[in-house]
């Protein structure tokens, strides 16, 4: 598999996101400061624009090429923490090898560690990382079972990231922003949190089609 | 929406050319990535200054670079922190072979992509985190105090200490000791409208204010009826003060900072509620600030930032600058 199928995932997320992004933003609204929406638009607008040269690199350079340009186009806390997702993932030996579930779950996990590195940030924070940590070591998990159907997998990795997502909602927030308001943010799910469980949600449901359609 | 714009996407750019423009003789600014210098070098082996954080606070950061100030600034997006790429470029383009100082304000954004960069600069490079905003809780299991108005106050004392030849950890140590000596709480009357976002980040009666707003209209320790200068003051210097713990006769910086949409006269007002309120306490006002140094878009409302002085840092307030915003001396 090339590095195709991966600018073909991040357009259907565009398209997700940018169906999405009146419910985001509101959520950003309620307990951020409202710029969640416009910064990750900036980010895949960036991406896109160099698709071309996405094409040509093998998926582990592409990966690593999508971090550096989300970096320097995000800004804000998203931007260095979507960018150690992508690199994370790129920098996991074999990352070329995207059509096995076992490297793409190793991969995931590399990146899920060092966007916890860079946050500083755990389970219970209210931030994305309450979706990215269950569903990364789900994956890692499921990849080790036999005999399970793909479809199964990516249907329960779907679930344990709504769970995730929804756990943000009666916290208060330790981290970023949203920590300013005490218990004032309690009842809002995380705009953040939210963001990766419509992520992984769009490339589960992708993959399933996919899949279906052979 | 009513505001000087062309088209949404071009306000940051505009800006900056109009401010490049304006002031060509103390500072260039640099396009893509977005950084902005002194029109001139500093001297060879000064300790380069450089500081960044989302627009819409100026003149801050941008309105500090020149002489006695800052080397350069990454202006981000509207209230969006900048990028590594913007801290590297301008790194390279100010370093005098004496090291980088970042000076960052703590919010997870700036801390994170200051971070990055220092990790990927080639360059001995140190960061002093800015934290003074007393409305946030300090813990270290949060993100913590917010880095506001007493920046600008930090950005002027090592400013003066790097034109002098201080080396990067003095300048580093200083910088980390008036953060620690200065603290700041504001209040605002009405929100700000991001450019991009269209609408006011948050909703306020006429008659409600925000007592402990951060600089991005985050939300403070409380939302109350407005109330007279005096009572609203008493509120705020208390909070600093039971922060900063002064001494009797502890010689201050009294600087009155407005959000941009508050007239300089009620800035004037509120510094004579505050200058009553530190007479009261006992302290004395011995360098004072008044007007809109880091502003908060078009928020109505104002902060006060209190710096705790010794001879050295009143040397260093005083010593000549000349930058957009800040010039005496020279």
């Amino acid at each position: 598999m090339s590095s195709e199928i991966i600018i073909e995932i991040l357009k259907e997320v565009q398209k997700a996101y940018e169906a999405n992004a009146s419910e985001i933003e509101k959520l950003d609204q309620a307990i951020g400061d409202g710029d969640h929406v416009i910064n990750m638009r900036r980010g895949m607008k960036a991406i896109l624009e160099i698709e071309e040269e996405l094409g040509s690199l093998k998926p582990g350079d592409a990966l690593n090429k999508i971090g550096m340009t989300l970096l320097s186009s995000i800004g804000g806390a998203a931007g260095p923490l979507f960018a150690s997702l992508f690199m994370g993932m790129g920098k996991v030996q074999g990352s070329d090898d995207i059509d096995n579930s076992k490297t793409v779950a190793k991969m995931f996990s590399s990146g899920v560690e060092l966007v916890k590195q860079r946050g500083k940030a755990d389970v219970g924070d209210k931030t994305m990382m309450d979706v990215l940590i269950p569903v990364s070591n789900l994956f890692s998990e499921l990849v080790e079972t036999d005999n399970l159907p793909k479809n199964e997998m990516l249907g329960q990795l779907m679930a344990e990231a709504e769970r995730g997502m929804l756990s943000t909602k009666d916290i208060a927030a330790t981290k970023g922003r949203a920590s300013y308001l005490g218990d004032r943010a309690k009842g809002h799910i995380d705009p953040g949190a939210k963001s990766c469980q419509l992520i992984i949600f769009t490339i589960c449901n992708y993959l399933i089609n996919r899949e279906e359609s052979k | 929406m009513k505001k000087f714009i062309n088209n949404v996407d071009d306000v940051l750019t505009e800006s900056l050319t109009g401010f490049g423009s304006a002031h060509g003789d103390i500072l260039k600014v640099h396009l893509n990535p977005n950084y902005i210098t002194r029109a001139d070098k500093s001297k060879e082996g000064k300790v380069s200054l450089i500081s960044g954080g989302g627009s819409g606070h100026e003149p801050l950061h941008g309105g500090f670079v020149g002489y006695g100030m800052l080397d350069a600034a990454c202006p981000g997006q509207v209230f969006t922190s900048p990028t590594p790429d913007q801290m590297i470029s301008a790194s390279q383009a100010v370093d005098n072979g004496g090291g980088i100082l970042f000076i960052v304000k703590n919010y997870s954004g700036d801390l994170m992509n200051f971070e990055m960069a220092s990790e990927m600069l080639e360059m001995e490079n140190m960061t002093v985190l800015v934290n003074d905003d007393v409305a946030v809780e300090d813990s270290s299991f949060t993100t913590g105090r917010r880095g506001v108005a007493g920046t600008m106050i930090v950005e002027k004392i090592v400013g003066s200490a790097a034109e002098a030849g201080a080396s990067l950890a003095e300048c580093k140590e200083l910088g980390d000791h008036v953060n620690e000596m200065t603290a700041s709480m504001g209040v605002a009357f009405t929100s700000c409208t991001v450019p991009a976002a269209g609408k006011p980040t948050f909703e306020i009666a006429h008659d409600e204010m925000e007592i402990g707003v951060g600089i991005h209209g985050e939300p403070g320790r409380k939302r109350e009826k407005t109330k007279g200068a005096d009572e609203i003051t008493r509120d705020l210097v208390d909070t600093i003060l039971e922060d900063l713990k002064p001494d009797n006769n502890t010689e201050v910086l009294l600087h009155i900072n407005g959000f941009g949409g508050t007239p300089l006269m009620e800035l004037y007002l509120l510094f004579n509620s505050a200058a009553k309120e530190l007479g009261k306490n006992k302290v004395k006002i011995s360098r004072s600030l008044v007007g809109n140094y880091t502003t908060s878009l078009e928020m109505a409302g104002a902060s006060i930032t209190i710096s705790k002085l010794d001879d050295k840092i009143i040397q260093h307030w005083d010593n000549p600058v000349h930058t957009a915003a800040l010039r005496w001396g020279m």
